[in-house]
């Protein structure tokens, strides 16, 4: 096989945008159970470590430069490399929200959660679960799974909305919990946008294989229809 | 941008052959060159990439044992016909090569020489100042123009043969390799001239270079030889998408660097 070194090349920016993604994967789940359980070590641990994250960003796309430099790709090789430019910047949004979900654990202080977190940590496990998988497909450039995982953003979207209404009963019901509502509101809609961004990368999944952009749906439109009267 | 006009073609080939003997170098070969755009044959060696190239301006006449089936059509007329005259082919088709090859004589001459020969009457300073203009050598060499054109260095020698090419007025220019022997900054020069000749003529290159073709080219023929070691076009599209989602499976084979 001629271009060995180039093929290395890239399998070790795959490998290294699946530790990137392993990275926010781990950041999320991190990040709703420290606010669970109100730990702010751990969140302190969190947005500390979210430095790390972005650091790993820039690397891998200063590798990506490097490579497109020299290596001068075309066709699929210069699909794969352009997308994961845009995939590491969809992880590296990620981890943001996990950082913002932590600094809203540490902004809460001593205010107790107002309601027992159920939905918001299945919200997370099926965020980062869609992520794995859509990690996956990239990396096998599985037409078929990155068409999939994208449809079940509608069950967070689900979630979100169940979480959005919930809280405005709270409200409704007494106002003086608006502030501890809306941080509740925040961390859900952070996790809603995860699920999102999945979608992207699956995008860019079925763009490597293929070659052809497809939007696959934007999942904040259905909020935002779901919300009108 | 949307372009609702209908492409002019310069030149069309149909089911043409070329032939060496009993050998088909070349096999099959079906498609239409657009008017004012720049067109790159690319392909691994020996898949008669040159062999295309030179077919056009019946230069492949020059090899005894060659002749051609099929038909390569310029405004309806077939090049390969009867009552064509290959010497007025040539002037219509213009060919630039590898390594410059400018004749012995003056910067001047080498302009003058070839039009004097095709019954240039108008003002010859005039045209050897239009064409260096053209090939963008002019600022260079208006004060050498009676100096050998052998003291030129090979980036503009290179652009001299152009120049010499466009002297005659052709219609299509056909250039085989013509930045392999030059240096990265000539070579820049040559592909930025390119662009400012189409404006006014068609252009056929074939390179080995695919980074040249990608950064030249409007559109790109893919050659590769088939079984029996004849050539043929196994893709022919928009540049843009040879070079990044390509259809045939060769294509992507070549463009990324892992054919062989």
């Amino acid at each position: 096989m001629i271009r060995k070194t180039f093929e290395n090349e890239i399998q070790q920016v795959k490998d290294e945008v699946l530790l990137l993604g392993s990275m926010v994967e781990h950041a999320i789940i991190a990040s709703v159970e420290t606010l669970k359980k109100r730990d702010i070590k751990g969140a302190e641990k969190i947005i500390a470590e979210d430095k790390e994250i972005n650091k790993k960003r820039f690397a891998i796309e200063n590798q990506l430069m490097i490579l497109i430099a020299t290596q001068q790709p075309m066709a699929h090789d210069l699909r794969l490399l352009a997308s994961c430019m845009e995939i590491i910047s969809e992880l590296e949004r990620m981890g943001d929200y996990a950082k913002g979900i932590a600094n809203i654990n540490l902004r809460m202080g001593e205010e107790p959660l107002l309601k027992p977190l159920i939905d918001i940590p299945r919200m997370a496990q099926i965020g980062t679960d869609m992520l794995h998988r859509a990690l996956s497909a990239f990396i096998n450039e599985d037409v078929e799974a990155a068409k999939a995982i994208p449809v079940e953003d509608d069950v967070v979207d689900a979630l979100y909305n169940q979480i959005y209404r919930e809280l405005m009963t709270f409200i409704i019901q007494d106002p003086k919990t608006i502030e501890r509502a809306n941080w509740l509101l925040w961390v859900a809609h952070n996790l809603e946008r995860v699920a999102d961004r999945v979608t992207n990368i699956c995008e860019r999944t079925m763009f490597i294989a293929t070659g052809e952009f497809n939007e696959i749906k934007s999942s904040d439109d259905e909020f935002w229809k779901g919300q009108k009267k | 941008m949307q372009n609702t006009q209908t492409p002019e073609y310069a030149i069309e080939t149909k089911s043409l052959f070329i032939f060496y003997g009993s050998f088909a170098a070349v096999s099959e070969v079906t498609m239409k060159i657009e008017k004012q755009k720049i067109t790159a044959i690319i392909g691994p060696s020996g898949c008669g990439k040159s062999t295309l190239l030179r077919a056009f301006n019946r230069m492949n006449d020059f090899v005894p044992s060659s002749y051609v089936t099929g038909e390569i059509l310029m405004q309806g007329q077939n090049l390969y016909g009867k009552e064509i005259d290959p010497v007025e082919v040539r002037r219509k088709i213009g060919m630039v090569f590898q390594k410059p090859n400018p004749f012995p004589k003056s910067i001047y001459e080498n302009i003058s020489w070839g039009a004097k020969i095709n019954g240039f009457k108008g003002n010859m300073d005039e045209l050897v100042e239009q064409s260096l203009r053209s090939a963008a050598l002019w600022d260079e060499v208006k004060d050498l123009l009676k100096k050998s054109a052998y003291e030129l260095s090979g980036g503009q020698q290179q652009r001299l043969c152009i120049a010499r090419t466009i002297a005659i007025q052709p219609e299509i220019i056909l250039m085989d390799e013509p930045a392999s022997a030059l240096d990265p900054i000539s070579t820049l020069r040559i592909e930025e001239l390119m662009q400012e000749l189409k404006k006014n003529y068609t252009i056929i290159i074939v390179t080995h270079n695919m980074q040249q073709a990608a950064r030249v080219s409007d559109y790109t023929a893919m050659m590769m030889i088939d079984d029996n070691r004849s050539g043929g076009v196994i893709e022919f599209d928009k540049t843009q998408t040879i070079f990044t989602r390509p259809k045939d499976k060769r294509t992507e084979d070549y463009v990324t660097g892992r054919f062989g």
